[in-house]
């Protein structure tokens, strides 16, 4: 059953606008039934905006019905925020009608690009970390800011390459945009440490550089394994996997530095039966709920 | 400089050299982690033809769907981030890409998913009462351009092949054996509620359907099906629609003056 805790009328959705430090889960169009009919005791869902970008039909019935009961977060995966062409404003109208229409407690983007010269590419593509493109990825976000009236979280990403015209790291560049924007971060979690393996850094040191205090929610997923051209351990953010335990360590590690923080199943190939998304969410709410000292897993 | 131009051509472009100014801690050729990339874009837009196109994939097996969604993708990538709709053009491909020329339904099979997937999606919009057609109907003199607006979910797939017996054929685990797959067939698809229907319709009352979706008056939509159809019934014609709750909206067209109501 449904903890009262878990039921926010419309009004204090409007007051709280935030998500409980609880963990939530990715909604997907095979669960909406059970989520309804079971109710199941859980954070908050998070949805990806584009999916959602049609006129009616059954994903908007499903998602007004469970948004009635449950926080959510709307998440964006097509608005190209690193792009070096302007951002499309029809795109990022759609987001505001979006955000307006479910009045999500948070809506968050990613530090990639996705669109190119009005191709879009359906993946996050990486960038260089330089002066140029901190300015333009500040411009972005000081522009979605501004047109959705509210605070986005920006996610730190998964890579494979990294730029010879990168003159920043990662988190000092993330930490950069978060000052001058005020925007969020979504910290995920797992595309730190598929970062750290593919780059040979220390995702200990990357969380620690990342700005803490300003973290909104944090992402778990799963990662698949390949290899690259010298044999090394290439990982993939394929999202197709149980979170690893290596990830899970990780995670203890950094709630023991941003406290409890509102935390996502990520799941978006080989999706499970929602009891096993339910059960992997569970264990995320026992850290979440367990004490600083009993945290390191 | 411009770096994502390069990034993007090569892709999409598997002739495309791997683009300069990566690089890897341990000094690994970037080119096999660029195909990372390469990967999840090709595969991702597979897998949403895929989404989409279920029956086309039956009907052609796996390897030949993701082969020629493949060829499909890396020519016409998507020009939106709106995944639901990507492969509007799918049908048009597959009726020249010869390969396919084997199944010659296929195209039109195409058609006939992607039209259920906008039906899927379409906006939500009540039907109007049987007994507001009737009133409209008793006024003799509104009747010529009393004009119907359809549900936003109703599409039309007009096809010389059994398209709707041969989609209905591959819903089960059963596989029903389509007797003759040459006889052409009209498909009706609307949604009711949360479910997506494609029915078989006469061709009478498919281009009495297809003349209203166009915005033309009821007299010119029962012309047009009796012109092609002798033994289209125009009081059945409403009262399917009737029945399924695809009118939303009626209105009469002046011929002197723009007045709606």
């Amino acid at each position: 059953m449904l903890s009262p805790t878990n039921i926010l009328s419309k009004s204090q959705v409007a007051r709280t606008l935030t998500l409980p430090a609880r963990a939530g889960v990715g909604l997907k169009p095979e669960h909406f039934k059970e989520i309804l009919a079971t109710e199941p005791d859980i954070g908050f869902f998070e949805v990806h905006a584009e999916n959602y970008m049609v006129p009616g039909g059954p994903f908007h019935y499903y998602l007004s019905r469970i948004r009635e009961r449950y926080p959510l977060s709307i998440h964006g995966v097509g608005l190209s925020i690193g792009a070096e062409s302007p951002l499309d404003i029809d795109h990022l109208q759609a987001l505001a009608e979006l955000v307006n229409r479910y009045q999500p407690e948070s809506f968050s983007e990613h530090l990639a690009w996705s669109t190119h010269s009005d191709v879009f590419l359906n993946d996050l593509l990486p960038l260089p970390y330089n002066t140029t493109t901190l300015q333009r990825v500040c411009d972005h976000i000081d522009q979605v800011q501004t047109h959705l009236g509210r605070r986005i979280l920006l996610e730190n990403p998964a890579t494979y390459v990294e730029f010879a015209a990168s003159t920043w790291i990662e988190a000092t560049f993330i930490s950069e945009v978060v000052r001058r924007t005020g925007c969020g971060l979504l910290l995920d979690v797992n595309n730190v440490y598929v970062s750290s393996v593919n780059h040979q850094r220390d995702a200990h040191a990357i969380i620690r550089a990342l700005p803490l205090a300003q973290v909104g929610e944090i992402h778990l997923a799963g990662f698949a394994e390949q290899a690259d051209g010298n044999n090394d351990r290439l990982l993939i953010d394929s999202h197709g996997s149980p979170v690893a335990q290596v990830v899970w360590d990780l995670y203890a590690f950094t709630l023991g530095l941003t406290g409890p923080t509102p935390t996502l199943l990520e799941r978006d190939n080989d999706i499970p039966a929602w009891p096993l998304l339910l059960a992997e969410a569970k264990l995320a709410d026992m850290q979440l709920c367990a004490e600083p000292e009993g945290v390191s897993a | 400089m411009n770096t994502q131009t390069n990034f993007a051509n090569a892709l999409l472009d598997i002739d495309v050299a791997c683009p300069t100014g990566l690089s890897t801690w341990n000094g690994s050729d970037p080119s096999s982690r660029f195909a990372v990339y390469r990967n999840n874009v090709m595969v991702s837009l597979i897998d949403a033809l895929a989404d989409t196109y279920p029956i086309v994939l039956t009907l052609v097996g796996e390897d030949f769907f993701r082969a020629m969604a493949r060829t499909f993708a890396a020519r016409h990538p998507p020009r939106s981030a709106v995944m639901a709709y990507y492969g509007r053009d799918f049908a048009g491909f597959i009726g020249e890409f010869p390969p396919a020329a084997s199944v010659p339904y296929l195209a039109d099979m195409a058609r006939l998913e992607m039209a259920r997937v906008e039906a899927y999606h379409a906006a939500d919009v009540a039907a109007i009462q049987a007994h507001v057609l009737q009133a409209a109907l008793a006024v003799s003199d509104q009747l010529l351009s009393l004009q119907l607006d359809l549900h936003p979910s109703v599409r039309l797939v007009e096809s010389e092949y059994s398209i709707v017996s041969i989609w209905n054929a591959h819903q089960s685990a059963e596989n029903e054996f389509v007797l003759d797959p040459d006889i052409a067939q009209t498909a009706l698809v609307y949604r009711e509620n949360l479910d997506v229907f494609a029915v078989e319709v006469t061709a009478g009352t498919g281009t009495f359907v297809s003349t209203l979706l166009n915005g033309q008056t009821l007299a010119d939509a029962a012309l047009g099906a009796c012109s092609i159809d002798p033994d289209f019934d125009l009081s059945s014609a409403l009262a399917l629609l009737l029945r399924l709750q695809l009118i939303i909206h009626l209105k009469t067209r002046e011929v002197h003056h723009d007045h709606t109501h």
